[in-house]
């Protein structure tokens, strides 16, 4: 299937969807190409999961256009369902079926040749084969999530549509999801992933950050970075919650946000923040260091001249 | 602080732990607008609908005419019978046969049947017998109509009795009515409730299966994976139909034994006209409880619709009372109802032993019925999740 696969997977333009009075996605476009793993990054509700829902067509557009494996995604709906893989937020597999019996559901419907077969190797694949006979509601968050990615792949998708894979999984789980993505990637597989673990984004080719509906930024992360224009000065040192506090109601300070030990401290314009950290800096017992922005600085930075909440 | 005054802290708490759950309920209940329509609508239908509908003594019971002497006489006695509002006699038989045919397809009733030389024989003090064949499937149906029949001949024929023919009109009636109770002589009422349960118990079980079965896939969020897949709403419906046709014939294949066994009804028809005709109807409950369940949003608005569909089955269907001692728009409401069909299909084949093309006017709606409950829920079903 991935050899008639266009080389733009992914092309929507205008999309909008509203909910009530609620305008859920925006006038959202966005390419996504061949074989690319494809972030979609943003806070709770802005609109992530309507989108993947509008291109694997769980919803209708109210407004916009576009295609999804160069099939109309208003119009042709029944051509991309047997090409794309559909990873929905929440678990919604049967719980009252085995893992077995799951995954040769999923393989009869989408009319695989041998469904047990093909059933029993992705089993294997899965490392699910000891597990085969249990209950799918019986299996822990990471085997859940596992079960899941392997039904959406079973019938061989030209695309993947995740949503939120990784919500409430261990790291070494998240690990080993990532691994097989980036592996079934390199196979030519196009993934559109969303997520909120800044680590994940960074696995991404490409990523797109999207708030309150509209698409803010996309490209690789280098462009992201260089294109926000970030100056940034890592503090360390004692107090630094009193620290944040003060910078976060100085002008020319558009972020301050504490990551673990570090405090993060960015603004616009780079001369002025320079000025800031000398000031701040002299005779403080913390230490000022400039450094290069972090995907995060970006994003948090977005978020708040967004208005959103925080990630 | 003393025990009473704990004892009476404990209660307080208890019931306001009651009072947040109740609040909660209701809650929950207020948001759930099909719930609150169906609160008033339920009661209020099924009162006025039963209330106007149920009559126990039917009149104006279908009947076929087979006169073989058409003499004044016999004119007079075919008048009296129509005296008694019992009977509507609406349908004229050419032979025997024709008029067997009448009754075993349900179209009448009751024969009334003159023979040849009724007059010529009255008047030489024969005492011909007039014949009134009754179906007696349904003997609550019938009971009625033969007395009143009974105390009609009395005074059938008091003003054509007159000049020479005086002395008949002396002692007893010059002719007698014979009533031949067909189907079921000893008037036994498990031989008509038996096979209605037959058909109570299949819409029961067989709605519940499917009411719930699309509800069931959205409120467990299973739902946006299946609509997700390449399959299509039809292929969905069958799929989920199917399945319960097995179950159903199981059911069927139970009742049927114990109906033969232990209530011991017979099944005078043919079991290749019974079975075909019961999976029919099995398939066409499952229609509707399927249909139920793409057009209920949660799985209480889906048995409340399945209340609302199951008592007018019960009770308009001639399950428990005469379809025929309905007013005309509860037996119109009562023909849209499978199970209404299925009743006749299945006592006629059972105690009258008629055949697919006796039937043909019942088997034809019930597949009717099922194509327009499976159109409703083909379209109805919500491809997306708009």
């Amino acid at each position: 299937m991935t050899a008639s696969t266009p080389e733009i997977v992914i092309d929507v333009e205008g999309l909008t969807k509203s909910f009530g009075t609620k305008k859920v996605v925006d006038n959202l476009s966005m390419r996504v190409e061949r074989g690319a793993i494809y972030g979609f990054l943003g806070p709770n509700g802005s609109g992530k999961t309507t989108t993947i829902r509008m291109l694997c067509g769980l919803l209708t557009p109210d407004a916009g256009r576009g295609s999804c494996l160069g099939y109309d995604i208003l119009t042709q709906q029944d051509e991309i369902k047997p090409r794309v893989g559909y990873m929905t937020q929440k678990f919604s597999l049967y719980g009252d079926l085995t893992i077995r019996e799951n995954l040769e559901f999923v393989a009869r419907i989408y009319g695989l040749d041998d469904p047990v077969g093909a059933a029993n190797d992705a089993l294997i694949r899965l490392g699910l084969a000891d597990r085969a006979d249990q209950l799918a509601a019986e299996l822990s968050g990471g085997w859940k999530q596992r079960l899941a990615l392997g039904a959406c792949t079973l019938p061989d998708p030209a695309l993947l549509l995740l949503d939120e894979p990784t919500a409430g999984v261990d790291p070494k789980a998240r690990r080993d999801f990532w691994d097989e993505i980036q592996h079934l990637a390199a196979q030519g597989l196009t993934v559109l992933v969303s997520t909120h673990y800044m680590d994940e984004a960074e696995r991404c080719h490409k990523i797109a950050y999207i708030a309150a509906g509209r698409l803010l930024v996309s490209g690789t992360i280098d462009e992201i970075i260089r294109e926000a224009g970030l100056a940034t000065y890592i503090v360390t040192g004692p107090e630094l919650n009193e620290l944040t506090d003060r910078l976060r109601k100085t002008p020319g300070v558009e972020m301050a946000a504490l990551f673990g030990m570090a405090l993060h401290v960015s603004g616009r314009d780079g001369s002025l923040l320079d000025k800031i950290a000398l000031d701040f800096g002299e005779g403080a017992p913390q230490r000022w260091t400039k450094g290069a922005p972090m995907l995060e600085d970006v994003f948090i930075d977005l978020m708040i001249r967004a208005g959103g909440a925080p990630l | 602080m003393n025990p009473s005054k704990q004892a009476h802290k404990r209660f307080r708490a208890a019931l306001q732990r009651l009072a947040a759950i109740f609040l909660k309920e209701f809650l929950q209940l207020r948001r759930d607008r099909g719930t609150m329509a169906m609160i008033v609508f339920i009661p209020l239908m099924q009162l006025m609908l039963f209330g106007y509908a149920i009559n126990t003594d039917p009149k104006h019971l279908p009947t076929a005419l087979l006169v073989q002497d058409d003499g004044p006489l016999a004119r007079s006695v075919v008048a009296a019978l129509r005296m008694t509002d019992y009977f509507a006699i609406e349908r004229a038989a050419k032979s025997e046969e024709d008029a067997d045919r009448m009754i075993r397809s349900n179209e009448v009733q009751f024969i009334i049947e003159i023979p040849p030389d009724f007059e010529r024989r009255l008047v030489h003090g024969d005492k011909p017998a007039i014949l009134l064949v009754a179906d007696a499937t349904d003997p609550t149906a019938t009971v009625g109509a033969v007395a009143g029949a009974n105390g009609a001949m009395a005074g059938a024929l008091e003003r054509e009795l007159t000049g020479p023919l005086a002395r008949l009109a002396q002692g007893a009636a010059p002719f007698e009515l014979r009533v031949q109770a067909r189907y079921n002589p000893a008037a036994e009422a498990r031989r008509n409730i038996v096979p209605g349960l037959i058909g109570t118990i299949l819409t029961m079980t067989m709605l519940i299966y499917t009411s719930l079965s699309v509800t069931k896939e959205i409120e467990r969020g299973t739902m946006e994976t299946l609509l997700a897949m390449p399959v299509r709403p039809v292929e969905i419906m069958l799929g989920k139909i199917l399945p319960y046709v097995a179950v159903g014939a199981v059911q069927m294949t139970i009742i049927l034994l114990v109906a033969t066994l232990f209530f011991h009804v017979p099944i005078v028809g043919s079991l290749a006209t019974l079975i075909p005709l019961t999976l029919l109807f099995i398939v066409a409950n499952l229609s509707v409880g399927y249909t139920f369940s793409t057009l209920a949003s949660n799985q209480m608005q889906a048995f409340q619709l399945s209340f609302i569909y199951f008592l007018p089955s019960m009770l308009l269907s001639g399950f428990l009372f005469p379809f025929r001692g309905m007013p005309n728009w509860a037996q119109d409401l009562g023909s849209i109802l499978p199970l209404t069909h299925y009743l006749r299909i299945v006592r006629s084949v059972m105690l009258k032993g008629s055949g697919f093309s006796d039937l043909s006017m019942d088997t034809g709606a019930l597949a009717l019925f099922t194509l327009a409950a499976m159109y409703v829920a083909v379209t109805r079903f919500r491809q997306t999740l708009d």
